[in-house]
């Protein structure tokens, strides 16, 4: 397909990438181009300026310090299922990086391109806010670090304002907690009708639903009833009840609100049975 | 500091051969190999990102030319499927397609055969399901897949 004339660069540092998002209206960091390209086709969107970050090779580094996962934005999601580090300290992402689209899309799709898209059916928006992950911003006028809660602003929008590129997610080692992730998806590695992620650390419970809203629903009713300590397939059903009736979630061809919130309930139980599970 | 540009030189090894060749950078990677380079064995079936009909590879790995501007592919090594048989034999893995009648109307063919020599590359002896997990990404509207899995299975070990 014929995209737009677009203009295009391809800068060899970070500084350089953000001077060129920071001094060119209508630029956009491109990372692997597994949504942009394709939103560009359609004209949904119609960037000016391309930032290519293929050469920044600091964000494809996956490196561990201080009882964090420093997880470059460039790193594909190839590269979580098979990097060592990921295995060591937070497994999940790699289970989970594993089930999104198929070889070819994992080979070039990114953890920071599919954080930024922002889009609500993503998987892992509710994985990275139950993992409690902090995202490091960097812009002209220095580097910021934000929690996942505050990354996700809305529907294809995050913390990540005009002249910043997001360079790495953060997210601690699991350190005994368990994680789990459960949902619903049109076909197998399809889009997720509705998604849930849950980490168990001791008698801690964290839990995000996604596809519910526009950025991911901490279920902290649930949470709260679950700090008892009681993770018997009943106790986590039972904290799960009137999840659903709390969230209002969209109805479209693949789903009605309601049934949303069913799955909502159910997927929040599996997530968080797997999570307890797996604690150490 | 590099400006952005609308048209640029990209150099990338193509099936060996080392090309240079000034692009627009709006231009997919799949209409570089087909159009600038005449390489017409990979297809365009969906351009959207979902039938792998266009796969190649890009140092070594698996990817969809649709969904990659050929600029993105600066200073990489790729190949496309007339690279598989370049010397006029073909692969153990043509062979077994061949063999257990692995197509219909041959549509697909080339996406397929890329992402099964990637899978061969990195597992020889593929079981059924590790088969059928890496074509996920390559939709055959033929023949149900059956002969396709067989044969990739077939190939395995073989190569």
């Amino acid at each position: 397909m014929l995209l737009r004339e677009v203009e295009y660069a391809r800068p060899a540092t970070v500084d350089e990438a953000i001077s060129l998002l920071a001094g060119h209206e209508g630029a956009r960091p491109l990372a692997g181009g597994q949504t942009l390209v394709n939103v560009m086709k359609q004209r949904a969107a119609s960037p000016d300026v391309l930032v290519d970050l293929a050469d920044l090779a600091e964000l494809r580094e996956i490196g561990f310090s201080g009882g964090m996962l420093e997880i470059g934005a460039m790193v594909t999601c190839s590269q979580l299922m098979s990097s060592s580090e990921v295995e060591v300290a937070r497994p999940i992402l790699a289970e989970v990086a594993g089930t999104i689209a198929d070889v070819q899309v994992r080979n070039r799709g990114t953890i920071g391109g599919n954080v930024c898209v922002s889009d609500p059916t993503n998987h892992f928006p509710p994985l990275l806010v139950a993992l409690d992950a902090t995202f490091t911003i960097r812009g002209q006028a220095g580097e910021r670090t934000v929690p996942a809660q505050e990354f996700f602003l809305g529907v294809y929008m995050t913390a990540v304002g005009e002249g910043e590129l997001l360079t790495k997610v953060n997210v601690p080692a699991s350190s005994g907690a368990g994680d789990g992730y459960a949902g619903l998806t049109i076909g197998a590695h399809g889009t997720y009708i509705v998604n849930a992620a849950a980490t168990v650390a001791g008698d801690t419970a964290r839990v995000a639903i996604g596809c519910v809203a526009a950025s991911p629903v901490r279920a902290t009713a649930m949470e709260e009833r679950l700090a008892s300590g009681d993770f018997s397939a009943d106790a986590v059903r039972a904290a799960a009840e009137g999840l659903g009736a709390a969230l209002d979630p969209p109805s479209d061809v693949h789903g009605s609100a309601d049934y949303r919130r069913h799955l909502a309930e159910v997927s929040a139980v599996r997530a968080v049975l797997q999570a307890a599970g797996r604690r150490k | 500091m590099g400006e952005p540009v609308t048209s640029r030189t990209v150099s990338v090894e193509v099936n060996g051969e080392q090309i240079e060749l000034e692009v627009p950078t709006r231009r997919l990677l799949v209409h570089f190999i087909r159009d600038d380079l005449g390489l017409t064995g990979t297809h365009v079936g969906c351009d959207t990102g979902n039938c792998g009909a266009c796969t190649v590879h890009v140092d070594g790995e698996a990817v969809k030319s649709c969904m990659l501007l050929a600029v993105q592919a600066e200073g990489t090594k790729i190949s496309t499927v007339e690279g598989l048989a370049a010397d006029g034999e073909l692969t153990a893995l043509q062979q077994s397609f061949n063999e257990h009648h692995a197509l219909q109307c041959g549509y697909c063919t080339p996406g397929m055969l890329m992402s099964a020599t990637a899978l061969l590359a990195r597992n020889p002896r593929p079981s059924e399901e590790d088969v059928r997990l890496a074509i996920q990404g390559n939709i055959c509207r033929c023949t149900g897949y059956v002969n396709i899995v067989e044969a990739v299975v077939a190939a395995g070990g073989k190569a």
